[in-house]
């Protein structure tokens, strides 16, 4: 096995506390997968345009639950890899797994679309016994995780955070410095997932809505009849209003850094000193809600890229999604990272901690959300949703559902006044409009009136008494690198079937239809209307998407966007680099299932 | 019979059409960015990116059960099995009730199943009534899905090779009383258009077969239950199994499991 780490000797002082402090956390639970690997969450010493990589097995066990996981260097998660932007990095993988292809996708990082690392589109894999250099320069700087796009080797282990530091004075830089990898851990192959999700589609939900539960609903409707009203109308619709996440803590155990909540991840910090945490979630199937009682956090970067910075007491944090953020601990005490799942099935835990061996106490998890008639596209009847456009996409999307002919108005439905202004003068936008999608087998609701919900911080999260992260907060601290307004709309619809477990867009699957085709250099619009009642965090390879969030010419670029259920959005995209690039939701069984595109930019 | 099957045919054929067209018809001035197109993305290797036309294949064992009542224990099974993708699946269903050590009720069924909307399948095949009885053979075609409030259903019209006419009704419904423990109503109606005597079939509604379980979900895929059941002839095939000195129907008290993979 060839050495992965450039960690090696002349460690500073700060470096060796903090691996000291880490080391601590994990010495009293050795486990196989971590035996040569260096301690998980710390930032390499140094950035390295060099890289030997191996993928092979490895017998790890988390938790009791035993898996022979397809991995990095033989570590759950993989290293940390710490480049620099400006140089061109060289990364050979060899792919040591005995009969299967592997490969490394290289997410959000901007490069040549052979490079991307998706098998069928970037190149054909790397087959076993083989080996793939991958070669490209880095233009960006930030946050990032790579991960396999072979299979379900990712959802098994197959993955790992990418530090990019950057050219010019790093504004957030800090004296510490931890990588927060978030991730889920399961003795359950993926396969069987499918299998017994087509059979079943609550087959991994115990925290449905039943009689036993009945008084404490009516307790909270106000009325028993209210309650069974609701009820009533979950099930005509043949859907459950506790649909969370279709895989749950049943059978996961939530990892942070690869540590089991027992095993506690911890990272030192002395009282007073800033700490940048950098949140990867690396999970195949959940969305994290992530506090640190007791600190207020400030994010300074999402997707990679810097905004400006929000104090918050809590973000989301959909399935591949990034955000830094920075704490300033004053006390000499613990701190814990909380991280519960959107379905309060469970939760990652670390610890921040002054001294090693400290330990907080973890809050109880919140009441697991309850989707409305908002996440099914009904519209805004809930207080506390997103108020500042409520009319506008109202009225756009009625037009949507109704076979409007106002195809040149309808893309901004749920924008700001300020990208009115962009596309108002110009002629009439070219629309891709796929109208309603249709009510088939693969497709089982429409959003009759999908709304903005950017300024919602999402199901369960609303009105929770803390200051939570929304999509609007999100402010670039530069303007964006392309002023043209979109010459062309691609409205996308999110569709599925939960009762067979079907997913797709415009109530199709992947295998059903054609690739996106975009004009190389141009400048289009996505919108995405979630018909579904679910979140899909929905990822473009090689191409910013500049979220469309009412903050002008300072969109935040991102590379991983939430649609939530029932809603309607927007982001730009300048299609500047050719090739074939994947377009998925980041479910990974949702994109297995379906819900995934090819975009050709020629 | 011959006729019948060509029928079926023909029908499964129409069943056949791809789903794209329900979705193309919408309205011309709709175009989708990423409408099928005769010229795909050109992938590299021999692997798609995703795989979603998987087959699966599973098997239910919706009763394993002993009826208990003073005379005597009888032994029902209601079981079905199914292979295929989203839309095209083969079903076998196979229930049957061992009675005394005489197999009674047995009937079996190889079905094509289409998905044709979001919750329901049409179904196509054939049935055999086979056990101690005298056996006998039926094409069939029914549909079977999820209704609106969440009940399961199941209705199949069949045709006999003797040129007679039968159908079938099957509902269920799960009520949660916790995560785990199921209470799930459960009826099964057969209606002949003519008698049979050997098979015990009166003509009209002939025999109701009805549970009210109790299980519990030890986990997802093993649930053992206890239960409530009656199994009856109606009608005119009461006389005919009074007739014949049978049982013409008993509430019994009832121990089994539910089982899947």
């Amino acid at each position: 096995m060839t050495s992965s780490s450039p960690v090696r000797g002349g460690l500073t002082r700060r470096h060796f506390v903090a691996c000291a402090g880490a080391l601590g956390a994990w010495a009293s639970h050795t486990r196989p997968g971590y035996a040569a690997a260096p301690a998980s969450g710390v930032v390499p010493q140094s950035s390295s345009a060099v890289w030997n990589l191996t993928v092979g097995r490895k017998r790890t066990e988390i938790d009791s639950k035993v898996l022979h996981a397809p991995c990095v260097e033989g570590s759950v998660p993989g290293p940390i890899l710490r480049w620099r932007q400006g140089d061109l990095v060289e990364i050979t993988v060899a792919n040591k797994l005995k009969d299967e292809a592997t490969s490394i996708h290289w997410h959000g990082i901007r490069l040549p679309s052979d490079m991307d690392g998706v098998p069928g589109l970037s190149f054909s894999g790397i087959p076993p016994g083989g080996q793939f250099t991958y070669r490209f320069r880095l233009h960006q700087s930030g946050t990032y995780w790579y991960h396999s796009h072979s299979g379900m080797q990712e959802a098994q282990g197959f993955y790992g955070a990418i530090v990019v530091d950057p050219i010019r004075p790093d504004p957030n830089a800090c004296a510490r410095d931890y990588v927060i990898l978030l991730s889920e851990w399961t003795d359950v192959s993926p396969m069987d997932m499918i299998s017994n999700l087509k059979m079943q589609s609550d087959y991994y939900v115990f925290k449905q809505r039943t009689a036993a539960s009945f008084p404490k609903e009516a307790r909270q409707a106000g009325s028993a009849l209210k309650a069974l009203k609701d009820r009533l109308a979950w099930s005509r619709m043949r859907m459950a209003a506790t649909d969370i996440s279709d895989v749950t803590g049943i059978i996961y155990t939530y990892l942070l850094n690869g540590n089991s909540p027992g095993m506690n991840w911890s990272g030192l910090f002395t009282p007073g000193e800033k700490v940048r945490l950098r949140f990867i979630n690396a999970s195949s199937m959940t969305l994290f809600d992530v506090r640190i009682p007791g600190l207020e956090m400030l994010v300074v970067q999402a997707d990679g890229n810097d905004v400006e910075p929000v104090p918050i007491d809590e973000f989301r944090i959909g399935v591949a999604e990034t955000y830094d953020v920075i704490v300033q601990p004053k006390e000499d005490k613990a701190y814990t990272i909380f991280a519960q799942s959107e379905d309060r099935t469970g939760f990652a835990r670390g610890t921040l901690t002054s001294r090693a061996g400290l330990s907080a106490p973890v809050p109880p998890m919140d009441p697991r959300p309850v989707r409305t008639m908002v996440d099914m596209g009904m519209g805004d009847m809930k207080p506390g949703e997103s108020m500042d456009h409520m009319a506008m996409p109202h009225d756009h999307a009625m037009m949507a559902g109704s076979g409007h002919d106002m195809a040149g108005m309808a893309g901004m439905a749920g924008h700001s006044m300020a990208h009115m202004h962009g596309s108002m003068g110009k002629p009439a936008l070219e629309v891709d409009d796929p109208g309603p999608p249709p009510l088939n087998v693969e497709n089982q609701n429409i959003a009759v009136m999908p709304i903005d919900r950017l300024g919602s911080p999402g199901d369960g999260l609303e009105n929770n008494g803390r200051r939570v992260l929304t999509y609007k907060h999100l402010r670039a601290t530069r303007k964006g690198a392309d002023p043209r307004p979109p010459s062309r709309e691609i409205i996308m619809h999110l569709t599925g079937n939960m009762e067979r477990y079907i997913w797709g867009f415009n109530g199709r699957k992947y295998s059903e239809s054609g690739p996106i085709r975009l004009k190389k250099g141009e400048r289009v619009r996505f919108t995405l209307i979630n018909d579904t009642m679910m979140e899909h965090p929905i990822h473009l390879h090689g191409l910013w998407s500049e979220l469309e969030n009412g903050q002008g010419d300072y969109r935040p670029y991102k590379h991983t966007i939430i649609s939530q259920p029932g809603s309607r959005l927007s982001y730009l995209v300048t299609a500047d680099v050719p090739g074939n690039w994947a377009y998925h939701c980041h479910l990974m069984l949702h994109m297995d299932l379906g819900m995934f595109r090819t975009v050709v930019v020629e | 019979m011959k006729a019948f099957f060509a029928a079926l045919g023909v029908s499964g054929c129409v069943l056949a059409v791809p789903a794209q067209a329900q979705s193309q018809s919408a309205s011309s001035i709709y175009h989708a960015a990423d409408a099928p197109t005769g010229k795909p993305a050109v992938i590299m290797g021999s692997m798609q990116p995703v795989m979603d036309q998987g087959k699966y294949f599973h098997g239910i064992l919706n009763a394993l059960e002993g009826r208990y009542n003073s005379t005597g224990t009888d032994l029902r099974w209601d079981g079905e099995g199914w292979y295929g993708t989203d839309y095209n699946k083969l079903w076998l269903k196979s229930e049957g009730t061992l009675e005394r050590g005489r197999l009674t009720d047995g009937q079996h069924e190889a079905l094509y199943s289409r998905a044709v909307s979001t919750y329901f399948d049409v179904q196509a095949g054939a049935r055999v009534d086979l056990d101690d009885g005298p056996t006998r053979t039926w094409g069939a075609l029914g549909i079977q899905g999820l209704a609106l409030y969440q009940f399961e259903v199941q209705a199949t019209a069949y045709v006999s090779d003797r040129g007679r006419f039968a159908a079938r009704a099957e509902g269920s419904y799960d009520f949660l009383l916790t995560n785990r423990l199921i209470l799930q109503p459960q009826a099964e109606l057969n209606f002949y258009t003519k008698s049979d005597a050997g098979r015990q079939v009166g003509a009209g509604v002939s025999e109701i077969d009805t549970g009210l379980r109790l299980r519990y979900e030890l986990w997802r895929k093993f649930a053992p239950y206890v239960a409530v059941t009656y199994a009856g002839y109606l009608a005119q095939a009461r006389h005919i199994a009074h007739a014949q000195g049978e049982d013409t129907g008993s509430v019994r008290f009832t121990l089994g499991v539910r089982s899947w993979f």
